[in-house]
């Protein structure tokens, strides 16, 4: 793929997500195609018509749980089979998790750990090796800027998407050379159902805003982008905090 | 479903009066009812753009519907587009402009959603010859809060697609429509505009507009000579096939709350003078973007910040032709005795196509809209007034603009309202509805 060029091939794991959701309105503008992937079939009908009428060229669909690691790699074989070649890969579920929860019992933190990190590692590690020995492609991941310093409010999550972004380091590592984008994504906070319960302030942006924060760092094969833009700054300062304050922040 | 822990304010694009709620923000339209529906009353809210109390509800649960904002199919034979609730009108114009569709009735900003389009079953500068946005709903889907979900058009359950229809929001939720769109080949309207000084001339150019588009720009503050002067404006799609692209968005965002000194007589006066000049000759003729001609307000983002923290009040009415001449002389010198002075003011004929809707407002006659800003001492009373006038020649008022009006006044211009009654959701409810059935005090 030349430099700016727009994939056209699909894959969305997640794609009921409000982020993706919102993302993939953009390329079905462009008339791509798409694999979609999510666990609720009345959800994922729904997202899969909105982007045929958008102007997808076509729109398959295939529910699953992706929590279930076992089922990834015929899955992912039916992607690359549906839509001939996987020009973009969108990974895009997760969940935020009960903090409180998670510390007061391991099988929450397991829970949140399996969802949010171990079965992103299952699908990029088939993905990469496919991307690999195609010598092209793109990888675009959610994580969240929340991977960015562990804090007492959601360190669970945080560490999730804190080891995300390290194998995402690693993998990029591995297959830039093989002409293979892999873009780390770190929205701040998103206005989606996941933060839904949380009271919203002017931090908060629209998921269209978002949306186009990534497509653009799709098209320009950006490493890591924090959407939006502004976060990339508050999160340098997060991280420039020394430790010995940190420690004392209520964060 | 997630709920807010604290109950913030809300308040319309009135911005009065604001009144707190929870707020749970609806994504599919399977999310309602939840499985345990709040103990508080519901009401859906869109995109908050009518104007006084109808999309509020005190310590009330209001249901965010634009996360439901998918579109679902479209076949552009027929020009049918199949929508979410939560869809606005600039979506639609995004999706449908490049394809050659327009809205087929449209009110004067585009922010506003699909499903409070059809619950205020709003009207446009077309209104003479396309009747009201219902007119093009060939059905939807209304969801009530016991899970029953009715497929309503006029061959289907007729009764609760007139109620609903107008209903404010009190039916139930509307989850999706089906809208037909209108071809166009162009953005561009051919537009012409004719100035004219007192009343009479604008009758007289109204009863011989032949435009599809067609309102008026009315000066509310000059008196003596140039009492009732503005500028009659009509337009077309043009026919020449032009570049048919997405709008840009707005980049001007109104960035402070103007103090309230600042809208005054005297800045109002210069304003409407300059409004009045702005067109040199006495009939101008332009090809013009179909952005400035619908949407003159929509290019600077929260305008109503304008008012300042008080708000805004609107007036809109229509008052039937026999005696509407007399009626609206009246109304238009009592606002301009009051000093109270208003930006924008327009007026226009409503047509003779019957709405669909039971609480619908659009009525043959003469229509006028303006709005003030809020200074309780004199601009409630002026409100008062106009509403009386408005009784008087039988005319009635709009539920979406209105913040005032009493429930003696609301039950006198909507004396059907007891039959609506009969289809609200027994766990809706809108501080609107409180207040014009006598539950709500007005404030003093």
């Amino acid at each position: 793929m030349s430099k700016e060029a727009i994939p056209s091939r699909v894959l969305a794991l997640g794609a009921t997500s409000a982020i993706a959701e919102a993302t993939l309105r953009l390329f079905a503008e462009r008339g791509a195609s798409f694999f979609l992937v999510a666990r609720n079939a009345d959800k994922l009908n729904a997202v899969a018509a909105d982007l045929r009428t958008r102007g997808a060229s076509s729109v398959a669909t295939h529910v699953m749980d992706l929590d279930d690691t076992s089922a990834h790699p015929a899955m992912l074989a039916a992607a690359a089979e549906n839509l001939g070649t996987i020009e973009l890969a969108l990974l895009a579920h997760g969940v935020l998790g009960d903090q409180q929860q998670a510390e007061a019992g391991y099988p929450v933190a397991e829970a949140i750990l399996g969802t949010n990190f171990m079965a992103p590692v299952s699908l990029i590690t088939w993905l990469a090796n496919y991307f690999e020995a195609s010598h092209q492609g793109t990888l675009a991941v959610i994580s969240s800027v929340a991977g960015d310093r562990g804090r007492k409010s959601n360190y669970v999550y945080g560490a999730s998407k804190g080891a995300l972004n390290i194998f995402l380091d690693g993998v990029r590592n591995r297959i830039d050379r093989a002409g293979v984008h892999v873009l780390t994504i770190k929205p701040g906070f998103v206005a989606t159902p996941m933060t839904a319960h949380l009271p919203q302030n002017a931090l908060f942006a629209q998921p269209a805003k978002v949306a186009l924060g990534i497509f653009n760092a799709i098209r320009k094969r950006k490493d890591v982008v924090y959407v939006p833009a502004f976060w990339a700054l508050i999160m340098l300062m997060i991280r420039l905090v020394p430790r010995r304050i940190f420690k004392k922040l209520n964060l | 479903m997630a709920r807010s822990s604290a109950r913030p304010r809300f308040e319309s694009w009135g911005r009065y009066p604001t009144l707190q709620a929870d707020v749970v923000p609806l994504s599919w339209t399977s999310d309602f009812p939840p499985p345990k529906l709040p103990a508080t009353r519901l009401l859906p809210v869109g995109a908050g753009r009518s104007y006084g109390d109808v999309c509020l509800l005190e310590n009330g649960t209001l249901l965010h519907t634009r996360g439901i904002d998918r579109l679902l199919a479209f076949d552009p034979e027929t020009g049918v587009l199949r929508c979410e609730a939560g869809v606005t009108l600039a979506e639609i114009l995004d999706f449908a402009v490049p394809r050659g569709f327009f809205l087929p009735v449209t009110p004067g900003t585009k922010y506003v959603t699909v499903g409070g389009a059809i619950a205020n079953d709003i009207h446009g500068k077309n209104h003479h010859l396309a009747g009201t946005f219902a007119h093009h709903v060939q059905r939807f889907e209304l969801v009530r809060s016991d899970g029953t979900r009715l497929l309503c058009s006029p061959a289907e359950n007729q009764e609760w697609f007139a109620a609903t229809i107008g209903g404010m929001g009190l039916t139930g939720l509307i989850t999706w429509a089906d809208v037909r769109l209108r071809p166009i080949v162009s953005r561009s309207i051919d537009y012409v505009g004719e100035k004219f000084v007192g009343i009479d001339e604008f009758l007289d150019l109204a009863r011989k507009a032949t435009a599809e588009y067609t309102v008026a720009w009315i000066d509310c503050v000059s008196t003596g000579k140039n009492f009732a002067r503005g500028i009659f404006m009509q337009g077309e799609h043009s026919r020449e096939p032009d570049k048919l692209g997405k709008s840009k968005e707005p980049w001007l965002t109104f960035p402070i709350d103007l103090p309230a000194f600042a809208l005054n007589h005297f800045s109002m006066s210069a304003f409407n003078t300059a409004y009045y000049h702005k067109q040199l000759p006495k009939v101008k003729r332009a090809k013009v973007d179909y952005e400035p001609f619908f949407y003159p307000l929509d290019s600077v983002l929260h305008w109503n910040r304008m008012y300042g923290k008080k708000g805004l009040l609107q007036f809109q009415n229509v008052i039937p032709h026999e005696g509407g001449r007399e009626g609206m002389v009246e109304i238009l010198k009592a606002i301009t005795r009051s000093g109270l002075a208003s930006f924008l003011a327009v007026i226009k004929f409503f047509g003779d196509v019957p709405s669909l809707g039971m609480m619908s407002f659009p009525q043959p006659g003469i229509m006028l809209a303006l709005d003030f800003p809020i200074r309780p001492e004199v601009s409630f009373d002026l409100l008062d007034r106009l509403a009386r006038i408005t009784l008087e020649y039988g005319g009635r008022m709009y539920s979406a603009k209105d913040a005032r009006m009493t429930a003696e006044q609301y039950q006198s211009f909507y004396p059907q309202w007891r039959e609506f009654e009969r289809f609200i959701d027994p766990s809706f409810d809108s501080a609107f509805w409180q207040r014009v059935t006598g539950r709500r005090p007005l404030d003093e």
